[in-house]
């Protein structure tokens, strides 16, 4: 199923890094993490099983004195981790691509040599499904984003991005929740919330659900 | 209580942080001296998660609505109560109408950044998804999901007057100091990312000091230094972090993640600082510098150690002081 080792780090003592193996980003891998966050999440060490971008990281309630124990315990783990489909909800997003709210779509074509349509034809065509949850609440890491518009994150992250901003990060896409500090390149807006600290499952939008873009209007 | 009477942008109400909710993308917040929240709290017979009001602009000025007792932990802010001069790392008894000013943190070597004001039982704000600490970026949690504004009325849990059990502490920067050429020192555990970078990037990063930029805040200290370069150019997948991760954005000037930090992040990462001199950096002023200390799994869980007997042992000192007090 693998050709090469997962990679396991370390985040000081606080928690440690699950890198699956493979070269780009893939649902079936992704399914195999969701499996294994919800296997170490029952480990007596393990505070929270955290998905990533095809990677987990393992935040610790007490760090194991055994560090190679517990790598070991997790490489078997992946080896036997099935994938674990989840059907979740497919949810529409309107987005206004370029102007005011996509400051740095012109940093996406200096990048791709494509032009602004384009960007927005290949952005807003396929249905991204969520794989993770991270960066700020309610916030969604998706996967499926055309390579053809990848683009770096920036050299010096942006102290300020406002909340609906929709922006590209290396083979990454996503829509931040909030306003707040990112490295990635916002190329539009949309409006939604994704968050309510008040709700028992508080995430709008959870692994396995999917975002749809629908192009608004494009600001050229 | 006491209510607010002048206030800085970015003081907000801190416990321990916010544990379990990662998930979701929420990081833990929580107060940037773990330390001295917990060992504030320790000095009022409060449980060590409590809340308090973390000051890290000053002046900060609260007047008291009723009696009632309060520990002052962190940098030493020349505090007043009306004009008495006030101990750092102490308990204190303000009656009501008194007025708490936080000055400035001494200038010096051991000027630290951040000062906080434990009340008894803590500050009663309430509970959002486990935790009292101000998530800014979500804005929930703490005072309103923000941080605190003039006229902010604050609650004691349990108001409380220990009328002569006044006690201070040794400040665990004096009981545990860490330095290297006489600059302040935190040690670090290697991450994923450090055996992509140069053996000249590898070397300077323990070898030279980091200043910490005006750039720096809850979320994160931008440091300014050697740029740090990648043998080649890195682009991660979204991964997991925590605060203390050294992440190197492509200009190779550093960025610790502090207790703001996102829950997730891409830059590649140097090394991360362990959780056991968090606290020190955390103390940190803008301006100053630090240097990097290798070091290991093993060696890394005994410094946790080491800070959770200095906790216990404060805990003794206390009850001894109580004991001795009543016996009295």
């Amino acid at each position: 199923m693998t050709d090469a080792k997962p990679i396991f780090s370390l985040l000081g003592t606080t928690a440690a890094l699950f890198e699956a193996p493979g070269p780009a980003m893939d649902l079936t891998r992704q399914q195999r993490i969701w499996a294994l966050a919800k296997e170490t999440q029952t480990w007596p060490e393990v505070r929270e099983a955290v998905p990533g971008m095809n990677n987990l990281m393992l935040a610790f309630s007490t760090p194991p004195r055994d560090i190679a124990a517990l790598r070991e315990r997790l490489v078997s783990a992946w080896a036997t981790a099935s994938p674990m489909v989840l059907d979740g909800r497919v949810i529409e997003l309107p987005v206004v691509y370029g102007g005011e709210g996509g400051p740095h779509m012109s940093d996406v074509v200096a990048h791709t040599g494509l032009s602004v349509d384009d960007i927005v034809a290949l952005h807003s065509a396929p249905v991204y499904p969520v794989y993770a949850l991270g960066s700020h609440p309610g916030y969604c890491y998706l996967g499926g984003m055309d390579e053809r518009i990848a683009t770096p994150r920036r050299q010096v992250p942006v102290l300020r991005i406002p909340g609906g901003s929709v922006s590209i990060g290396g083979f990454q896409t996503g829509v931040s929740a909030s306003a707040g500090p990112s490295g990635w390149n916002t190329i539009g807006s949309t409006s939604m919330s994704f968050f309510d600290p008040e709700l028992a499952m508080p995430a709008l939008l959870q692994p396995g659900d999917s975002i749809r873009f629908r192009v608004e209007k494009v600001i050229r | 209580m006491i209510e607010v009477l002048s206030t800085g942008a970015l003081n907000t109400v801190q416990d321990l942080g916010r544990d379990g909710c990662l998930r979701w993308g929420v990081g833990t917040a929580g107060a940037m001296d773990g330390l001295a929240l917990a060992a504030g709290n320790l000095l009022l017979g409060n449980d060590t998660n409590c809340a308090a009001v973390e000051v890290q602009v000053f002046p900060f000025k609260v007047r008291f609505l009723a009696n009632c007792d309060f520990a002052l932990t962190g940098a030493d802010c020349d505090a007043r109560l009306d004009d008495t001069p006030l101990m750092p790392w102490a308990t204190h008894g303000a009656c009501a109408g008194q007025i708490l000013t936080l000055n400035l943190p001494r200038l010096g070597a051991l000027r630290r950044s951040r000062t906080y004001l434990c009340l008894p039982g803590g500050v009663d704000v309430p509970i959002v998804l486990n935790s009292r600490s101000t998530q800014l970026r979500g804005a929930f949690g703490g005072v309103g999901g923000r941080a605190l504004r003039t006229g902010d009325r604050l609650h004691a849990t349990t108001p409380a007057c220990l009328e002569g059990r006044a006690l201070g502490l040794v400040p665990p920067e004096v009981a545990m100091p860490l330095h290297l050429d006489g600059c302040p020192a935190m040690r670090v555990l290697p991450a994923a990312e450090y055996a992509q970078y140069t053996a000249a990037s590898q070397s300077a990063f323990w070898s030279s000091e980091w200043k910490i930029t005006p750039q720096s805040d809850r979320y994160g200290f931008r440091l300014a230094g050697e740029p740090l370069q990648a043998i080649a150019p890195l682009e991660m997948r979204s991964h997991g972090i925590v605060p203390g991760v050294i992440q190197v954005p492509p200009d190779g000037q550093p960025i610790v993640q502090m207790r703001d930090a996102q829950p997730t992040g891409g830059y590649p990462k140097m090394g991360t600082v362990i959780e056991a001199d968090l606290w020190r950096l955390g103390q940190m002023p803008i301006g100053s510098r630090i240097r990097f200390m290798e070091t290991s799994w093993e060696e890394a869980l005994e410094a946790l150690q080491q800070t959770q007997a200095w906790l216990a042992d404060t805990k003794r000192q206390i009850q001894l002081h109580h004991d001795t007090r009543s016996a009295a």
